[in-house]
């Protein structure tokens, strides 16, 4: 997130596209609740009537992957009536020309033919998050699991700058993390391309900083992505792998093509705390220590670097993951002494600007927002202040892209998937919490009314769900929570397991699947 | 009777609210959201208030296990990272660093997520390092 959570609360207007926040994130949902009821608008767009959509001034649902149409349209609306500020446009960023000739191209008339949104909602969402004092965006895995997830995001900072809505309290493009340490994992390096605290593992004089820390020989070429991996094994470049607390087997987009990949490995280590369908798979299973087993720190979306700390001793002859990789490099002959977090804690800080000034003495209680580069620095609630990270900020010139796949006759319908408010991600944890499970055993797909009665369907009837990539079985709930002719699957549930059906195609850039798209037909089960 | 209340981060989205874990006798029985958690502030939401509810299921993995034949056998400690590392060796040996790829995770703390990236980086030479972030 460029700002904070508790500035949402000050906006006079949220927008809030691809997150369902009530439901993945509640804790800035109350948030949002708070700037309603100062005043703020709030406009939402999503393919179904969220719970935030029913407190929303404007709620939209746009087609599925529509996402850069309706918000060039937008702007196109915002340029036309002079509500851009041209002020910041000036003094802050570059590359407006070529962003102007595309958003030309985008009147509000093509804009809601591409995204089915109606022309006066655009006109109405462009006017209220551009007059507003302090606009603030808030997305979520809904803009970025696109084959456009890129440009979808790029398209959101373009209205941000063009509307001056970045860099001050308030303001921002706000991004939700789905994960609890989504943030500290990127920010740790645990990316192929960059090294902690996102320095370029292809600079020279970077690679020789890590070098010199390390005492070691590292690689100048960027690695393989998750998806890349899966490939990779295919191609039989990649025969070993060590899975750390994932379970890619029901995460991962076209499960049945992982599943097959993942047989072939000639060696497969998976260091988890509980038994998924990855473990299974696996030569070696290492068991791991809870989060209530462990010290340690997570950073949350805001940036805010927090403590964990141990409850309990682990159970049975568990280990925090701290020191079963320690041990596995000791064993490889690369020797590692560390005695506790805090030790890895205190060389991630001298190697990491952004976090060289967050010690554990500092965060013992309510946690610093990096940047904080030195140990009397107050941490930094909002980025881009002054100056983007690039020093001017760039705009995009983004023409619309179809998804990878769109409904024909053989596969009619659109499918797109999500989460759950009791759930989350694969269901390891909270389908063995009681309480989480008693709030829902099953898959539930959301399906159309009159999809419902043109196909003979009943709330709570069973039907096969199928893809050009798999199957799966689900129970229907007949709701207009969701568009006609589209589908809603949450993927916490192995057995029909959504991602045996969604689409591995990639974003060219950044590589993300786009899960919230696909094409899929549906037969009543027998 | 020890009881015990250790302030921590939830473990599951990515608010990352601050609670108290309730432990009585090494058992954690319930969770309190932290009212000076500026991220929560006295709150929690249905998955935070049963944050504990996992983590002494029946279920958890607690002995290393070692794939013989089409089965999983229990092993000690030394026994199955002796295998990992051997075989990591052994196919860095045979196919190059390359040929290794290791997820990290949005799971796990900082402090593990950055050992996992250098083990990949220094240890096994690779820059085949990824998580489940774009997931």
């Amino acid at each position: 997130m460029t700002n904070s959570f508790d500035e949402l609360a000050d906006a006079d207007c949220i927008f809030i596209i691809g997150s369902n926040t009530t439901v993945a994130h509640p804790l800035v949902a109350t948030r949002l609740y708070q700037a309603k009821a100062k005043g703020a608008k709030i406009l939402v767009a999503d393919p179904r009537k969220i719970q935030m959509a029913l407190f929303a001034d404007v709620a939209v649902r746009q087609r599925l992957g529509s996402d850069v149409a309706l918000l060039n349209g937008m702007m196109h609306v915002i340029v036309k009536n002079g509500w851009h500020n041209q002020a910041f446009i000036e003094e802050r960023t570059e590359g407006f020309e070529d962003f102007l000739k595309v958003i030309e191209q985008f009147p509000p008339e093509r804009a809601s033919e591409l995204s089915e949104v109606a022309v006066d909602d655009i006109v109405r969402m462009a006017e209220y998050y551009a007059k507003a004092q302090n606009g603030s965006i808030v997305y979520c895995m809904g803009i970025t699991q696109h084959t456009t997830g890129v440009d979808n995001v790029k398209s959101l900072a373009n209205l941000a700058m063009l509307c001056g809505h970045i860099g001050r309290p308030s303001t921002g493009v706000n991004p939700l993390r789905g994960q609890n340490n989504v943030q500290g994992a990127c920010d740790m390096g645990g990316l192929p391309n960059v090294y902690p605290g996102y320095q370029a593992v292809t600079v020279p004089e970077i690679k020789e900083k890590f070098e010199k820390a390390w005492n070691a020989t590292l690689s100048a070429n960027v690695g393989l992505t998750v998806v890349e991996m899966v490939n990779g094994i295919e191609e039989g470049k990649v025969k070993a792998m060590v899975v750390l607390g994932e379970n890619p087997l029901v995460s991962d987009p076209n499960a049945g093509h992982v599943r097959h990949a993942l047989e072939q490995l000639e060696f497969l280590c998976v260091i988890d705390i509980f038994p998924t369908p990855t473990t299974q798979l696996a030569h070696v299973v290492l068991p791991g220590a809870s989060y209530a087993e462990k010290e340690g720190t997570f950073t949350n979306s805001e940036r805010r670097v927090q403590r964990v700390r141990q409850a309990i001793d682990p159970v049975g002859d568990a280990r925090p993951d701290w020191q079963i990789i320690r041990d596995l490099s000791n064993r490889v002959g690369y020797p590692m002494k560390y005695g506790s977090a805090e030790e890895i804690y205190e060389e991630i800080r001298q190697l990491t600007p952004s976090y060289a000034g967050i010690t554990y003495e500092r965060i013992e209680g309510e946690g610093l927002c990096w940047p904080c580069p030195t140990t009397d620095h107050p941490g930094t609630p909002y980025l881009h202040k002054d100056r983007f990270a690039r020093g001017k900020g760039l705009f995009h010139a983004i023409d619309y892209r179809e998804p990878a796949e769109i409904p024909d006759a053989a596969y009619p319908f659109w499918l797109t998937t999500g989460r759950s408010y009791a759930h989350y991600h694969t269901g390891t944890l909270t389908r063995v919490s009681a309480h989480l499970d008693r709030e829902m055993r099953e898959v539930l797909l959301e399906m159309h009314p009159e999809d419902a009665g043109a196909y003979g369907v009943k709330d709570g009837d069973m039907v096969r769900v199928s893809s050009r990539r798999g199957t799966v079985t689900a129970k229907v709930q007949v709701t207009d929570r969701i568009g006609k002719g589209v589908l809603f699957m949450p993927f916490h549930f192995a057995e029909s397991a959504a991602n045996v059906l969604t689409n591995a195609a990639l974003d060219p850039v950044c590589k993300i699947p786009e899960y919230k798209v696909c094409a899929v037909k549906v037969e009543k089960a027998a | 009777m020890d009881y015990r209340s250790v302030l921590t981060t939830c473990p599951y989205c990515g608010c990352g609210c601050g609670l108290y874990l309730e432990v009585v006798d090494g058992r954690i029985v319930q969770t309190l959201p932290s009212k000076t958690s500026p991220v929560n502030r006295g709150r929690l939401c249905i998955k935070g208030w049963n944050a504990h509810e996992f983590v002494h299921h029946p279920r958890r993995l607690t002995r290393p296990l070692i794939r013989r034949g089409d089965g999983q056998v229990e092993a000690s400690w030394d026994e199955a990272l002796d295998a990992v590392a051997s075989e990591l060796k052994r196919i860095k040996e045979t196919y190059g660093p390359d040929s290794v790829a290791l997820f990290s995770s949005a799971k796990c703390t900082n402090e593990e997520n950055y050992l996992l990236q250098k083990f990949a980086r220094a240890a096994i030479g690779t820059n085949n390092v990824d998580h489940c972030a774009r997931l």
